[in-house]
């Protein structure tokens, strides 16, 4: 008996028990794009109830990005008189932080959407349901996507509400950053996903520290050539140092870089790649350990 | 061994399945089969392999050895062909806590492709009587609501095969007879199988048509509860399982009658 055949044949009754059989309640084709994205919605639908409908979270969302935004803001306005640099260029940490940001959230919407289905119990439920592991990263990073907009969205409004510095003022190489960035930041997200479900919620604090070993050695505020030759090493493999880089260029020079963007893009395809696999290894170690009925608060 | 006939008239057939982890053997080669639109119960102590086995043939749990068919496929190769047909509960998941009822019905209702799941939500609230707490957070539920709307999900896209662990634990006696006649009502209705763990004895004698009974990860014995009863010379199947259970005289001496050994 197939599903079809199941659902089909048996007739809208109602049984003494009150279960109704109904000719009509079938399930959706179960291959295809359309059956993919129904079921990324379901999952993005999931943590957007939470997200969406809690004010204390959108809020707190909103609310880091903002606040190290003001104190960049306040540390500008403190230095510029005295500075020739920060005359020239008043955005420079403004729009550092903003983009840093980005990769932040970026990472952390992978991470915390994961972890969500952790402290839930909920990964029995999701690996049991038709649910495919490339559908559920899918999702992870929809959700990243949302995060890093209303949460560095909101750090952008405030910015020009409070200081009049528009982020926009980078021009469209502002999609190529936040682009690269956000990538990136997916890339360390998956990998912070695969070490929780490796080593459980007591790596959790992996997820808010992680990003932080990259922040030296990606040049977010200074130039990457003031790092020790061996640190340059490191952070020439990383797309975030390629970004910054850029950034500075747009803001100093007036100059876009179409080869770090080539970098960035290439290193990020093999981030992303590494990122995904860890994962998977993960997921499939989980499964040998029988980690994903176990897992939860 | 299974017979050939068996084997081509289940929805589950399991064979020699085994799983180890690092220096425990859980699972030791497990084989059996659930014929179409019955209902079957894992039977076993704590430790016995039931959840083991149950979380195998979900596909949340990699086998050491051995095989799992169900609806005909090969849950190794072929998992998500057979995963849109059947379903679950287990004391070991749970829905997210701050969604509300209604919420998490809805995602798993997408999740599984429900065609029109607003009227399937309005069916299971009916039928499971969740309508006084569709629109409260499912964290802010008792244990016995909690139970009903995971039951309500593991039903929501409409299961040829359910696996049941435990699924009514937590329930008051009127409450989880109400659920048990609901899933009688549903195998009814539908030609579901359903495979169940559990240890409440009168829930097995009631819905269950066959009982595999487990002990330190391999069958021990199976078959109908009345036909156990009498083969054990007992009452009723309580006293059947504490014998299993605790490998007692009779338990032993009804092996030797069979021809043990009896998986």
């Amino acid at each position: 008996m197939n599903a079809a055949r199941h659902h089909a044949s048996a007739e809208v009754l109602r049984a003494a028990g009150g279960v109704r059989i109904d000719a009509d309640a079938g399930l959706h084709p179960q291959t295809g794009p359309a059956a993919s994205l129904r079921r990324i919605r379901a999952l993005v639908r999931r943590h957007a109830y939470l997200l969406l409908h809690s004010w204390p979270r959108l809020f707190s969302t909103m609310y880091y990005p903002t606040v190290t935004m003001v104190l960049w803001a306040f540390l500008t306005i403190y230095l510029a008189p005295t500075n020739d640099f920060l005359r020239s260029a008043p955005g420079f940490f403004l729009g550092a932080v903003l983009l840093w940001d980005v990769l932040f959230r970026g990472q952390l919407g992978v991470s915390l959407t994961f972890i969500e289905e952790m402290y839930a119990r909920n990964l029995g439920n999701l690996f049991v349901s038709p649910l495919r592991l490339s559908e559920l990263i899918a999702g992870q990073l929809t959700m990243s996507v949302l995060r890093a907009l209303i949460g560095v969205g909101g750090a952008c409004l405030f910015a020009w509400l409070l200081f009049r510095y528009s982020i926009f003022s980078l021009g469209l190489p502002l999609i190529a950053f936040f682009v690269n960035l956000l990538v990136f930041g997916w890339a360390i997200g998956l990998a912070v996903s695969a070490m929780i479900l490796r080593w459980g919620l007591g790596a959790e604090e992996l997820a808010w520290a992680a990003i932080f070993l990259f922040a030296p050695v990606s040049g977010v505020y200074y130039p990457i050539g003031v790092l020790p030759a061996p640190l340059q090493v490191i952070a020439w493999a990383l797309p975030s140092a390629y970004v910054f880089e850029g950034m500075r260029e747009v803001l100093l020079r007036g100059v876009f870089d179409w080869s770090m963007l080539g970098i960035a893009l290439a290193l990020n395809a093999v981030y992303i790649a590494g990122g995904s696999a860890l994962f998977a290894w993960a997921v499939r170690y989980a499964r040998r350990r029988g980690l994903l009925l176990q897992m939860g608060e | 061994m299974l017979s050939a006939s068996l084997a081509d008239d289940a929805a589950i057939v399991v064979r020699d399945l085994r799983k180890r982890y690092v220096d425990v053997d859980a699972v030791c080669g497990v084989s059996f089969a659930v014929r179409r639109g019955t209902t079957t119960a894992l039977l076993g102590g704590n430790g016995a392999g039931k959840t083991t086995t149950l979380s195998m043939l979900l596909g949340v749990l990699t086998p050491t050895a051995g095989s799992v068919h169900v609806l005909g496929e090969d849950m190794a190769r072929h998992r998500f062909r057979v995963l849109p047909r059947i379903n679950f509960t287990s004391p070991y998941v749970d829905l997210p806590k701050r969604l509300t009822v209604r919420q998490n019905l809805r995602v798993f209702a997408d999740l599984y492709g429900v065609r029109n799941p607003v009227r399937r939500l309005a069916e299971l609230t009916d039928e499971f009587d969740l309508a006084r707490f569709v629109d409260r957070p499912y964290g802010e539920l008792s244990a016995g609501q909690r139970t009903r709307v995971s039951l309500a999900k593991a039903l929501m896209n409409r299961p040829e095969v359910l696996l049941l662990d435990e699924p009514t634990a937590s329930l008051d006696p009127d409450v989880g007879d109400r659920m048990r006649s609901y899933l009688e009502d549903y195998q009814r209705a539908s030609g579901c199988t359903m495979l169940l763990a559990s240890h409440n004895m009168g829930e097995v004698e009631r819905l269950c048509d066959d009982v595999i009974m487990l002990r330190a990860g391999t069958v021990v014995d199976q078959g109908a509860p009345r036909a156990l009863i009498e083969r054990y010379g007992r009452e009723t199947m309580e006293e059947v399982f504490l014998d299993v259970a605790r490998g007692t005289a009779a338990d032993r001496d009804a092996a030797v009658e069979q021809g043990a050994p009896l998986s």
